[in-house]
């Protein structure tokens, strides 16, 4: 292999032209972006950065620069087209060949169908988007944010920091309650309501209106809720529009192999990849969270290099969110119709762990600022623990 | 090799703990305690890997 592409200049990318020198690839590396800057680092915009405590340039995922790994970092330049069989990527008017690709262009936030071109809406992602929040909150907005995911969480939370006015729109009766089921979205819910968020569950959003700005959100119900600005957090899509036509198999991601390839010299890493994860007897998955945009570059990379050689890539998902000052934690994969046990600390003090069911074993834990016990769930579900032996183990750690 | 955890940075998650758990421990004080601070060289991949995971970068080594 000769010339290697990158597609996506974020942390799967990264991760994965680090692991190519790291491995000892000598030959070309091109690492396509496009977005103006150097790849950064996204879990800060929602927390440190917007509540303007972190600066920019920490959020640099490589401090250190980009001169030891001789890479060819071409920022603010979209592939637009992919041909598997000739080899080539097509970026602005040029069509560039390559032996090696890999795909690492994450998601992009999912938008309303009714969501208007006014000033004050927004989605958030980047770092252009999270100034432009983070404005909002300086200027003492009244803030509506549109979900009760992690990032409108989030945001919810920098926003009440500054003691701002917000107000939480959700169309299910709790806060994620599909995935964490009643009693953790119970417990999300009162965290927010504890601290002066104007939360609203169970109603859709009608219409976001406004002449040049925004002016009010328009409920279902035919409630109305004034505001200055608004952000949409509904979760985000796979960025893959630029594989159409390019014979890759896309279905919600690329699907990969057990190996993250999507086709012979093609794989694909981080929010974009869908792959059979054999931590779970197979099961298809594609994740949002950092630590897999990590491993997943790291192991794309690899894989790549190894060709028919390639090792699967078994995880089990790790995600954390700071609200306040709670520090949610959860792995492994459950719903919320999984059996559920708290197993340690108390809902009542936002200090607890759960652990939840699924075929006789462990597949999950979430904790309320209990790290330390988290990762040791984690280690239970990677080695296939029981649950049993799950609560015979929280039974001796309380 | 010597750890180095910048523990201004560390937001003591214990992803580092998942990775090399001889190496670092995060204790029911939500501290990170690092247990060997100059691990055995055939620990390094561990090492390496616990600072590319570490959603801080926090962890580095000298030497
Ligand atoms: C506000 C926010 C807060 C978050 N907080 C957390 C958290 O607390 N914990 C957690 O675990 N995770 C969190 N995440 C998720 C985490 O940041 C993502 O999982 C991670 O960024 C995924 O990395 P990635 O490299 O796969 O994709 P991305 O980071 O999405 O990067 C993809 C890159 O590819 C570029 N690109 C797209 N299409 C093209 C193209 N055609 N050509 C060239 N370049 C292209 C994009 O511009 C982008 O720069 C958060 C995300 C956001 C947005
Ligand atoms: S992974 Fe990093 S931030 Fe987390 S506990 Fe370890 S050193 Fe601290």
């Amino acid at each position: 292999m000769e010339h290697i592409v990158v597609v996506g200049a974020s942390l799967a990318g990264l991760r994965a032209v680090e692991a190519f020198r790291r491995e000892g690839f000598a030959g070309r590396l091109t690492f396509v972006g496009a977005e103006p800057d150097e790849p950064y680092d996204r879990p800060p915009l929602s927390k440190a950065y917007l509540a303007g405590d972190a600066d920019r340039s920490s959020l640099a995922l490589r401090a250190q620069g980009y001169d030891e790994l001789d890479v060819d970092l071409r920022l603010g330049q979209s592939a637009h087209s992919l041909d598997v069989s000739g080899r080539t990527v097509g970026v602005g008017d040029e069509s560039v060949a390559f032996d090696g690709l890999v795909i690492a262009t994450g998601a992009a936030p999912r938008r309303l169908p009714t969501q208007p071109d006014v000033a004050g809406v927004h989605t958030l992602r980047t770092i252009a988007d999270s100034d432009a929040i983070g404005a909002w909150i300086e200027g003492d907005a009244r803030l509506c944010v549109i979900g009760a995911g992690f990032i409108g969480a989030e945001v919810a939370a920098t926003a009440r920091s500054r003691n701002r006015a917000v107000t939480v729109l959700e169309a299910l009766p709790q806060p994620m309650v599909r995935g964490v089921g009643p009693v953790i979205g119970e417990v999300l819910a009162r965290l927010h309501r504890a601290r002066g968020v104007d939360l609203r569950l169970g109603v859709g959003v009608d219409a976001i209106a406004g002449d040049s700005t925004v002016e009010r959100v328009h409920l279902v119900d035919g409630s109305v809720v004034e505001c200055d600005a608004v952000l949409v957090a509904i979760g985000a899509v796979p960025t893959t529009d630029w594989l159409e036509g390019s014979g890759l198999t896309v279905d919600n991601g690329v699907v990969c192999d057990a190996s993250l390839h999507a086709a012979p010299g093609i794989v694909a890493a981080g929010d974009v990849c869908r792959w059979p994860n054999e931590q779970f007897d197979g099961e298809v998955m594609r994740i949002e969270h950092w630590t897999n945009a990590a491993e997943q570059g790291t192991h794309a990379a690899r894989s790549l290099l190894a060709g028919d050689d390639a090792a699967p890539f078994a995880t089990v998902p790790f995600v954390w969110s700071d609200q306040y000052d709670v520090k949610i934690q959860s792995a492994g994969r459950f719903s919320g119709e999984d059996r559920m046990e708290i197993v340690s600390g108390s809902v009542e003090e936002d200090r607890f762990v759960a652990i939840f069911e699924r075929g006789g074993r462990i597949s999950g834990v979430l904790g309320f600022s209990q790290p330390r016990r988290v990762i040791q769930y984690r280690r239970m579900i990677a080695d296939h623990e029981s649950f049993d032996a799950a609560l015979a183990f929280a039974a001796e750690n309380p | 090799m010597k750890i180095v955890v910048d523990f201004d940075k560390c937001k003591s998650n214990a992803v580092c703990m998942a990775v090399a758990p001889d190496i670092f421990e995060v204790r029911d004080d939500n501290f990170l305690y690092v247990l060997q601070e100059e691990p055995p060289e055939d620990r390094r991949p561990a090492v390496e890997e616990a600072i590319r995971t570490c959603p801080t970068g926090a962890i580095s080594v000298e030497g």
